[in-house]
């Protein structure tokens, strides 16, 4: 197995997990963009964005009525844009990463340890960064502040992520001097510390105003729901297309020994 | 290793035998992350942050994908 079958396999993955995200989003997440919408327009929260986007930053137009592409355009060909080149970045770099992990976490086996990856991918670049800034549905924000709010994003997504592979690095650690038990947990207590401390240091971000609860608890679960489908998608097919070679290669293997062995 | 005696009669391959060298991998992975870092980025598209020639026609595109996928949006 080479560092291409994993990139290949883990691309490939992030296609059907991006038809897999789109599915949802379309289906569950659309409904509340567009009550969402709908309470943007009728001013419901009026002094959100739409004054500060015509007077401060004109170019950030959030304007979803007289906006350039179009509200069909965006939920269909839009949203399937972002689902499919996420997905399909994720996979690849799942993919990598899986390669990476191949034959250095403990004694798992090249399936075992390709869903491992995809679970810390998925816990440490999804999961954990939705529990300290969860999804915001649109006319939740003002313009004013975006630009700091995604770099707290992108901010607080890397610190997780290495915060992962530093944890990975210390289990590993941890079993070569113990095993495999106490190395498993000092990784994960080592991740909980770090985004731990990580959610303490970066800032609260609250602009949710008078939005709705129930609109905005139905838009996170379904955008909780279009992650968890992206990273579920990306894991099994992942792993399976990695064990399907994993199993050709050992019965070749098997194969040449016996030949051998006569 | 006990491992290797039990499973001797099916295959003799360990999985430690399997990994890549990190030397192999490393170009890679740079690849890779910074490909991804790229597309992160274009999709998140905050005005200011990164200019977009044609102005915000990639950030208008994707926007709803931004705002279901978690990104910070509005
Ligand atoms: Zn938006």
């Amino acid at each position: 197995m080479t560092t291409r079958t994993f990139l290949v396999h883990g691309l490939l993955a992030g296609l059907l997990a991006g038809v897999a995200a789109f599915v949802v989003a379309y289906t569950v997440g659309e409904p509340q963009v567009d009550r969402a919408i709908a309470l943007e327009s009728a001013g419901a929260t009026a002094d959100h964005h739409h004054e500060d986007g015509a007077t401060a930053s004109d170019s950030h137009s959030h304007s979803h009525d007289d906006a350039a592409v179009s509200r069909a355009t965006q939920s269909t060909l839009g949203l399937a844009t972002g689902t499919l080149a996420i997905g399909v970045v994720l996979g690849g770099l799942t993919g990598l990463l899986s390669a990476v992990g191949l034959g250095r976490l403990g004694s798992l086996r090249p399936a075992a340890s390709t869903a491992l990856v995809a679970l810390l991918g998925a816990v440490s670049f999804s999961v954990v960064p939705f529990l300290k800034y969860p999804a915001t549905p649109p006319a939740v924000g003002s313009g004013e502040t975006i630009d700091s709010r995604t770099a707290l994003w992108f901010g607080f997504v890397a610190v997780s992520v290495l915060g992962v592979l530093a944890a990975v690095a210390v289990a590993r650690w941890a079993a070569r001097r113990w095993s495999g038990v106490p190395g498993t947990i000092a990784g994960a207590t080592a991740y909980a510390v770090v985004v731990a401390v990580a959610a303490l240091a970066f800032p609260k971000v609250d602009e949710l105003g008078g939005f709705p609860a129930s609109i905005l608890w139905d838009f996170r679960i379904s955008s909780l729901l279009t992650l968890l489908a992206m990273w579920a998608v990306i894991g099994a097919a992942l792993t399976a297309l990695v064990d399907r070679t994993w199993r050709r290669q050992e019965a070749v293997e098997a194969q040449r020994a016996f030949a051998a062995a006569l | 290793m006990a491992h290797a005696i039990s499973s001797s009669t099916s295959s003799t391959v360990t999985p430690a035998d399997l990994a890549i060298p990190l030397r192999e991998l490393a170009p890679w992975l740079v690849l890779g992350t910074l490909f991804a870092m790229s597309v992160l980025v274009l999709i998140s598209s905050v005005q200011g942050a990164i200019t977009i020639p044609e102005g915000t026609a990639i950030h208008e595109w994707v926007h709803d994908g931004r705002h279901l996928l978690g990104f910070p949006c509005h």
